[in-house]
């Protein structure tokens, strides 16, 4: 395939939709780096290359430019930073699994290659991202039984004291990460729809100035569906995330600041709730106030937190070096904790690139959100955009003790199969947003 | 709707900038306090074996006392002492488990790299993978003056110091009984902890230091300072004082008596200074004592860096030093008598040789003090030299003219006096013994300090023997530390001993 950057004149007609070059070179550059961190593990761990290096190289190149392919021939005009970039993540996270834990890198592989398929696949059956508005209230409906489904007798699974697991048969997941995507599609159609009419008539209470009550039902039942959540599935980390999420696709839907007023009222009142009535949460803030204190660092829950902050403390600037550092004393390490293990191997230059690797991501989807004309495009983008910056920011932020902990995946980068693949559908959404509907007739990709 | 994104977009950021701060505080401004956690020991102690330490040498660059070896275990440096317990009291030891004593721990800084001064190499080191390399410790011990003093002092407890009076370079330090460091830096923890219960239920304490950790009375080593003292407040080597049997204390039962209960001078009336001090005559320092108050003499020996109680902090030394004691004159106030045993190095006056061997060498450099030093020179891991480390003094006890006469009466101590087991051929040596009590019917410890040549000194040594070593009560200073001394003083002048 020739390189894009010289090929073809300029196919959209709008300077932003234009094809852009340089998505070839950034995948390129993505399994570079990735593969580079995956054969550093071996080395720095054992002192000579990883044995299945060539295999495990060709078989993440082969997937990583297929998928660039697919992108180049699905959505030719797509923005070509998004991919590598969450392919990016993910191959470092793969790498960082693989330092941690052999028998989980086999499954996370896995996952890779389905996620790649689930990015190709949404980009194939996702023709026009304007075909999702039709189906506004069944996407919230899937989106609300994939949230309560862990809370069905017989089918949901309790892991480490929150009820997030299905299982049914032989196949397990974790609901709310489709979920998450299903809420964002639906809220963004909802919204677009419904915005003009929320935005609609004011209540004045002293300085503020309030929506009218009845335009206040799908906040409380939003509200009312996080504390379910919190309550039911004690799954802290979602619980806040929907909730967030719903607020500010409200808030830049209506542009109107008392749904964000209510919204952190609401949130404050449920957070108090919660405090009072689950000992689970208390701890929680106890754990995060006094994850070092002398007397409870060797406990439970407290070390667990206190061995992540060791661990970036000992990385320091550059890092012991991936293979050579010890994350795998860190409870959970590859999955809420990876940011830490990550810290500790390749230092705050790691850390550091991580988080903006993460925010080139979340810039790219809020500018999107600003290049699209129609509500609908804006909000999907926006939103999308923002549930990929939350939930860095509520793990993230957990970990590095900014906020309680509540256990999260780190995006593209935890272990997890369910995350993985939902987190692809929204990097494929996000590119199918960025590049608008396919012609009915296939375009030769490289004009 | 788009102010509503962009403004959504710019809190997405602000949140990834807190982030970052948090990030930034734990990873780089706050990391090392927080990695310091003891919860954070074994990531630490990783990190800590993972530097390819830096080596000690001996004066001569060569001889190896303490360095690394590479191992395949899960701490990749293992430490080693490839002399055995030969230099212990110098270097310390480096243990996984109860951490670094001696050099190993006052140079800590140097040797696993953390000085700034390294950070070009260390972070060469980073840039290319390797591991990080600390700097090289070059010290003033020299390895024929040290093995001398070993052999010498032999199986008997005690210690030896020699120094370079000139440049208050130690050339040898040596104490009895003592370890090997190599068992407490094994990379086995329970090897370690079996090594360290042994060394500790030991009686004879071999991990303490008897050269510098530990504090014994002087005896009449001690008369040194007195005799500066007397010197100082100008009475000359040939003032006349009375010459008693025995010292008929005031308001006490006490008798203050010469060694072995005999006259000194053969019953003359009168002694001069310097024949009390070539005899060791313990009733004329008990009058000198009295005579001077307890001020001067207090003063004089903090001058020497005796301080009035023990502890550390005096002299500044490479390795922890327990400087000697001498009592605060308040503690005299209602007890005069116990003056007169503290000016013959009793009572609660305490001192250990690299004390006594600073009291000589001040005296053989002309009343200048210098700080003693074990490391003249820190060189980088390529070798180059990175700091110099040289003489400096620190303190002028006594005047040049009060040095002289001391040097002189010291000479005539090993000529004909008490000390005469350390003469030397060719080489005129001064010095002066000690015998001391320390509890009844306990052998006496037997010290010896001196330097030489008289004439233009070169070396300082101080030696106790423990309870009387090999002759038990019957010993003296002359008898059984005067010949280990003279021992080290040949080896450091590099003549031929006569044999101990």
């Amino acid at each position: 395939m020739r390189d894009p950057a010289v090929a073809g004149g300029p196919v959209g007609t709008r300077a932003a939709s234009a094809r852009r070059p340089g998505g070839l070179s950034l995948t390129l550059l993505a399994v570079i780096v990735a593969v580079s961190a995956y054969a550093l593990v071996a080395l720095g761990e054992r002192g000579r290359l990883p044995a299945n290096l060539a295999l495990y190289g060709s078989v993440f190149a082969a997937g990583y430019l297929a998928a660039h392919l697919a992108v180049r021939r699905l959505a030719p005009r797509a923005d070509p930073v998004l991919f590598p970039t969450g392919g990016l993540l993910a191959g470092l996270g793969f790498a960082v699994i693989f330092r941690l834990d052999g028998d989980l890198a086999a499954e996370q592989a896995t996952w890779l290659l389905v996620g790649l398929a689930a990015f190709v696949g949404t980009l194939l059956v996702v023709r026009d991202d304007r075909q999702l508005d039709a189906y506004t209230y069944t996407i919230g409906l899937l989106g609300l039984i994939l949230l309560l489904l862990p809370i069905v007798p017989g089918i949901g699974r309790e892991i480490n004291g929150a009820r997030l697991w299905v299982r049914i048969g032989p196949l397990g997941f974790q609901p709310s990460e489709p979920g998450k995507v299903l809420v964002v599609v639906f809220l963004a159609s909802y919204l677009a729809a419904k915005r003009e009419l929320l935005a609609s008539g004011i209540v004045r209470a002293g300085p503020f100035r309030l929506p009218p009550a009845k335009h206040l039902a799908p906040l409380l039942l939003a509200w009312g569906a996080s504390l379910l959540v919190l309550f039911l599935e004690r799954d802290l980390g979602a619980s806040l995330l929907y909730f967030a999420i719903f607020v500010a696709m409200l808030w830049m839907a209506t542009g109107r600041a008392g749904y964000l007023l209510i919204g952190l009222v609401l949130f404050a009142a449920g957070a108090a709730l919660g405090h009072a009535a689950f000992d689970h949460v208390r701890l929680r803030v106890d754990i995060w106030l006094h994850a070092l204190d002398p007397g409870k660092v060797h406990e439970l829950g407290y070390g667990q937190l206190a061995q992540g902050w060791f661990a970036m403390a000992t990385g320091g600037l550059v890092g012991s070096g991936l293979g050579r550092g010890v994350p795998q004393d860190i409870p959970f390490a590859p999955t809420d904790f990876i940011f830490a293990a990550i810290g500790e191997e390749l230092g705050f230059l790691g850390t550091a690139a991580l988080l903006l690797l993460f925010l080139v991501l979340v810039a790219r989807g809020f500018r999107l959100a600003l290049e699209r004309t129609d509500p609908f495009g804006k909000l999907l983008a926006a939103g999308l955009a923002t549930v990929i910056g939350l939930q860095t920011f509520v793990i993230v932020g957990g970990v590095t003790r900014v906020i309680p902990l509540t256990g999260i995946t780190l995006p593209f980068v935890s272990y997890g199969g369910s995350s993985l693949v939902a987190n692809f559908v929204i990097l494929a959404l996000l590119v199918r947003a960025s590049s608008g509907p396919l012609p009915a007739r296939g375009r030769e990709a490289d004009g | 709707m788009d102010r509503q994104i962009r403004r959504a977009g710019l809190a997405t950021v602000a949140l990834f900038l807190v982030l970052f701060a948090q990030v930034s505080y734990v990873q780089v401004f706050a990391a090392d306090r927080i990695a310091d956690h003891p919860a954070n020991a074994k990531r630490r102690l990783i990190a800590e074996y993972r530097v390819d330490r830096g080596d000690i040498l001996a004066a001569d660059g060569r001889t190896v006392l303490a360095t690394s070896r590479r191992t395949r275990g899960e701490l990749v440096y293992e430490r080693r002492y490839p002399q055995g317990p030969r230099y212990a009291g110098i270097t310390g030891f480096s243990s996984i488990v109860y951490g670094r004593t001696g050099l190993e721990a006052s140079f800590d800084d140097y040797l696993s790299g953390d000085a700034p001064e390294l950070f070009p190499t260390t972070l060469g080191d980073l840039v290319l993978g390797r591991p990080r390399r600390g700097a090289t410790l070059v010290t003033t011990v020299e390895p024929a003056v040290q093995a001398a003093a070993e052999r010498a002092l032999g199986d008997q407890p005690g210690a030896v110091v020699a120094m370079d009076p000139r440049t208050g370079g130690v050339l040898a330090l040596v104490s009895n009984p003592t370890y090997d460091p190599n068992d407490l830096s094994s990379q086995d923890p329970r090897e370690v902890r079996r090594a360290w219960e042994r060394l500790n239920a030991d009686p004879a304490e071999p991990l303490r230091s008897r050269a510098t950790d530990e504090l014994f009375p002087p005896g009449s080593s001690f008369k040194l300072i007195t005799a500066a003292a007397a010197l100082e407040a100008g009475f000359g080597p040939e003032s006349s004082w009375p010459n008693p049997r025995e010292l008929d204390l005031p308001l006490t039962e006490n008798t203050l008596q010469n060694f072995g209960g005999s006259h000194c001078l053969g019953g003359a009336p009168s002694i001069t200074l310097a024949q009390a001090f070539q005899v060791s005559c313990n009733v004329t320092f008990g009058e000198i004592a009295l005579r001077l108050g307890p001020e001067r003499l207090a003063r004089q020996a903090w001058a020497f860096g005796f301080g009035p109680a023990p502890g550390e902090g005096d002299v500044p030394f490479d390795i922890p030093f327990e400087e000697g004691v001498f009592p605060d004159p308040s503690a005299f106030e209602r007890n005069d008598p116990l003056l007169a045993f503290a000016g013959i190095g009793q009572f609660d006056v305490a001192a250990n040789p690299l004390q006594m061997a600073l009291v000589a060498s001040a005296i053989a450099n002309g009343g200048v003090e210098m700080r003693p030093r074990l490391v003249s020179e820190i060189r980088d891991p390529q070798g180059r030299v990175l700091r110099e480390i040289g003489p400096e003094a620190w303190g002028r006890p006594i005047s040049a003219t009060t040095a002289a006469a001391l040097t002189r009466m010291m000479v005539s101590v090993v000529e004909a006096g008490t000390g005469t087991a350390a003469r030397l051929p060719g080489v005129t040596v001064a010095g002066k013994t000690g015998t001391a009590q320390h509890g009844e019917g306990e052998p006496p410890h037997a010290w010896f300090v001196s330097f030489a040549p008289a004439e233009d000194p070169r070396v300082a040594v101080a030696v106790v023997v423990l309870n009387g070593g090999s002759l038990g009560s019957e010993a003296t200073g002359g008898q059984v530390a005067a010949p280990i001394a003279r021992e080290v003083i040949a080896a450091a002048l590099r003549i031929p001993g006569t044999g101990a």
